[in-house]
């Protein structure tokens, strides 16, 4: 545990995502199984121990403490996990040395409502005051600390030196204290069996089409629909369907999880039923209409009948036991197209190819297309296995408004009359360089408008859930949500730090199913100034 | 027969004796001022007369530029003011010349402690506790979750950082008087005998402190220096410049920062210190309490810090005390 709180403590004292990927990466080198796995799975928030609350804390110091210099003390810090760390008396006496995470973490799996006010105490009596505090935020969870799973899956593979695919594959489908992916990742092991688990595999994704010409003998065009991209995957007998971040987005969509019979793994962009987007099963709504559906827990008969949402495949990644990613993508497309009658169709269309004869005749293509909805086009090398990431060469992303960038909220701020309650000025930033290999974010602008009153409700709770410093009246937060920033123009500016300033950016659409690390780059940003 | 303890009163700006007509740490220009050490909030300037020890007289000159109306004082000598009032300065560990202030009248010992500390600093006498009616305490980390740990871990902390990061700095934001001199003063002690380098703000108050007699060992400039000088290096500065234009000459700094506030993350956070030293000169809580106990005085009267957790500690004790609404007083960085 002092090693697990040691590595907390530096964990809150780093901003810099490469240094954090340094201190969890060398944590995870030299910790022992399991209590790295514990550790793994307690910073990434993935533990829970219900009979621990901070309510719990609280009584207890109220046994050990009095109430009014518990109250000054808990106003002063403004945190009652480290409000009880540093109040914690000292136990009288010998004590038994400091549990290990696993003793830990087993221990506290072990209470109850009825036993925690005896049994917490043993353990926080074998603790220092940074043990404590490591302990009590592992308990009541929320730790807080900017390690986001892609950071911990990336601290991971630095440690061990395999891909981080990989590791985004086999994590799925295990329970802490993933014995499997250490064995396979440390040790040498085969790596966790996931076919027979609807376990999430990672999307292949494209590169921005920048000053790059394809030919189109080798190269193949698809709209790029503006819905969330999805996977569907039937194994075991389940059904799930997971976002861009590889979170299990099903109970949003269960008319989905219900389409799909055999086993297989598809992969589509999810939409909403409605008047634009044309395909083969009927038109599809703009973005909007599949934002009602979006992040909700519960979904009434009149939002599935309103809204009925559908899948527009892409790829075929898995059918029936038979891994297809290492055949061409003209082959997968063969498979895809032959798969299409055993699937509902109200449920399920195919996305069509774009037919141009050459490359400025697609360009022609693009340029005309006046359905708001259609975000620009793909283009797939059509020799291409399905690969996971980001590979040069093999799928270009060739979007139709140039003036959009996807950028990171970094921070929030109150905004001023009606608003004063609510965060709802944002500042955020682009990467400057690329994010896995240590890259910061630059902020690249400002903005408060774009969104609906809703959203900003959304907004604003994201935000205070999502803080880890303030400033007076603004808000730091973990840089977890990414913003499509639409702007009129950019141009170089020496007032701010990134060089750059844009001219009236506004949030164009909030992609709460985009992961950071995938937010632009500055040089995306760059490559748009005109001065 | 007055009231007892009538003659010394709590007014906003000060601590006023009347019988002497003299205050104590007044915050406002008077005419006749007693000072217990040269911290800014404590050390006004612009008094008709200030008697306070040698080396509180030469800070205040230092700050002020001038020595108009002072008088000095020496540990444990005791002088007679008008109207039947003795002062005696006793050592208050603080920083270098502070003092706590004896003062009594009519058979009734009052103690103002200005700012102190029970630990040991080798730039100043440690505190002496000495009987008295009343003892007037500073309370600035007056609350129960302030317990500085031992100076020597703090400064084991930072020569690990250095040793460490060997192409790096270590930059350590630390008030310019007292705070600065006794985490030099540690170091050497710690057996740290490179050059230290020190903002250009901070070097007088070290030269100062070494005409009064301790030592500081090898200290330069940061501005004689280039950035390949400072690679392993530590380099103090006063809190403010941490985040500020000016470290941006030095190599990569691992940002750190002496303070007790330092024992509470979102503190640290706050000032993006990377590093947090919970060094301070200041009593914890651990140490007011003690002080309270150690020195047991009829009644105790609470300044300037957080004076309601320790006006509860004492009423929980069974000890009279109250809490005394002074302005002026700042939360020192420290
Ligand atoms: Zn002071
Ligand atoms: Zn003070």
């Amino acid at each position: 545990m002092e090693e697990f709180a040691a590595l907390v403590d530096a964990l809150v004292y780093t901003r810099s995502r490469n240094e954090k990927l340094r201190l969890l990466a060398d944590y995870l080198t030299r910790t022992p199984d399991p209590d790295r796995g514990w550790a793994l799975a307690a910073l990434t928030d993935c533990l829970s121990f219900p009979a621990v609350k901070s309510s719990t804390i609280r009584n207890l110091m109220m046994e050990r403490v009095d109430p009014v210099l518990w109250v000054l003390s808990r106003d002063f810090v403004g945190d009652t996990a480290e409000t009880a760390s540093l109040l914690w008396p000292d136990a009288k006496g010998a004590v038994a040395p400091p549990p290990s995470v696993t003793e830990a973490v087993e221990a506290l799996g072990r209470m109850t409502r009825m036993s925690v006010m005896s049994e917490l105490p043993k353990l926080l009596d074998r603790l220092d005051a940074n043990g404590r505090y490591a302990l009590i935020k592992l308990a009541t969870g929320g730790m807080r600390l900017g390690v986001s799973a892609r950071l911990a899956k990336t601290a991971f593979a630095q440690a061990f030196a395999v891909a981080v695919e990989d590791v985004e594959e086999y994590w799925h489908g295990l329970q802490p204290p993933f014995a499997p992916l250490f064995a396979w990742a440390a040790e040498g092991a085969p790596p966790p069996r996931t076919e027979d688990l609807p376990v999430f595999r990672p999307f292949m994704l494209a590169h921005p089409l920048d000053d790059v010409t394809v030919d189109l003998e080798d190269y193949v065009a698809e709209w790029k629909w503006d819905g969330i991209r999805v996977q569907l995957v039937h194994a075991g007998g389940e059904t799930r369907l997971y976002s861009r971040t590889g979170d299990d987005v099903s109970g949003s969509f269960p008319e989905m999880a219900g389409a799909l019979s055999f086993p297989a793994v598809l992969d589509g962009e999810l939409l909403v039923r409605g008047s634009h987007q044309g395909g083969e099963a009927g038109g599809a709504a703009s973005f909007n209409a599949l934002q009602q559906r979006l992040g909700r827990k519960a979904v009434s008969a009149k939002m599935l009948a309103e809204y009925p949402a559908f899948v527009r495949l892409y790829d075929v990644l898995i059918l029936e036991g038979e891994d297809l990613r290492d055949l061409p993508w003209t082959e997968r497309r063969a498979r895809l197209e032959a798969l299409m009658p055993r699937l509902p169709r109200e449920r399920f269309d195919l996305s069509p190819v774009v037919e141009a004869d050459h490359f400025e005749h697609l360009a022609e293509i693009r340029s005309r297309t006046r359905d708001e909805a259609i975000e620009g086009l793909m283009l797939k090398r059509k020799d291409s296995p399905y690969v996971a990431g980001r590979k040069t060469g093999l799928w270009y992303k060739w979007k139709r408004d140039p003036l959009l960038v996807d950028c990171v909220l970094m921070y929030a701020q109150r905004g001023n009359g009606k608003r004063s309650s609510f965060y709802s000025d944002y500042t955020f930033g682009c990467w400057d360089g690329d994010p896995d290999a240590g890259a910061e974010l630059l902020p690249v602008g400002k903005a408060y408008f774009g969104f609906t009153d809703e959203e900003l409700k959304q907004l604003d709770r994201h935000v205070r859930n999502h803080t880890t410093n303030r400033f007076g009246p603004v808000r730091e937060t973990d840089r977890s949500l990414v913003f499509e920033v639409a702007f009129d123009s950019v141009h170089a500016s020496k007032r701010h730090k990134s060089g750059l300033a844009m001219r009236f950016p506004r949030i164009s659409r909030i992609r709460w199913d985009k992961p950071a690390e995938e937010a632009d780059r500055i040089e995306a940003l760059r490559a748009l100034v005109k001065d | 027969m007055p009231a007892p303890f009538a003659w010394i009163r709590a007014e906003p700006h000060g601590i006023h004796v009347a019988p002497a007509d003299c205050w104590i740490d007044p915050s406002q220009p008077v005419e006749r001022a007693r000072v217990t050490h040269g911290h800014g909030d404590h050390a006004r300037g612009g008094h008709g007369q200030t008697v306070a020890t040698p080396a509180t007289l030469a800070i205040m000159e230092l700050r002020y530029a001038t020595r108009d109306g002072a008088t000095p004082v020496e540990y444990g000598e005791t002088i007679r003011l008008p109207g039947g009032v003795e002062a005696t300065y006793i050592p208050a560990g603080h920083v270098l010349g502070s003092a706590q202030i004896l003062l009594e009248h009519a058979g009734e010992r009052v103690i103002v402690t200005g700012d102190y500390k029970r630990r040991a600093d080798p730039t100043c006498p440690p505190f002496e506790v000495t009987p008295c009616d009343v003892f007037i305490t500073e309370a600035t980390f007056g609350l129960p979750v302030f317990c500085h740990p031992p100076v020597g871990q703090e400064i084991a902390k930072l020569l690990k950082a250095l040793r460490d990061h060997a192409d790096r700095c270590v930059l350590v934001g630390a008030y310019a008087l007292g705070k600065a001199q006794r985490l030099i003063a540690e170091l050497r002690g710690a057996g740290h005998h490179e050059p230290i380098y020190l903002h250009g703000a901070m070097e007088r108050m070290c030269r100062l402190y070494e005409e009064f007699g301790v030592d500081l060992g090898d200290l330069r400039l940061v501005s004689d220096h280039s950035k390949d000088d400072l690679r392993g290096a530590i380099v103090i500065c006063p809190p403010g410049a941490l985040n500020d234009r000016w470290s941006r000459r030095l190599p990569d700094p691992i940002t750190a920062m002496a303070s007790g506030w330092m024992r509470v993350r979102q503190r640290a956070r706050q000032r993006n210190v990377e590093l947090p030293l919970v060094i301070s000169d200041h009593a914890d809580w651990g140490e007011l309490t003690r002080t309270i106990e150690d020195v047991n005085p009829a009644e105790t009267w609470i300044t300037h810090g957080r004076e309601e957790a320790l006006l509860r500690w004492c009423q929980l004790h069974q000890r009279r005390a109250r809490a005394l609404a002074l302005a002026g007083y700042e939360d020192e960085d420290d």
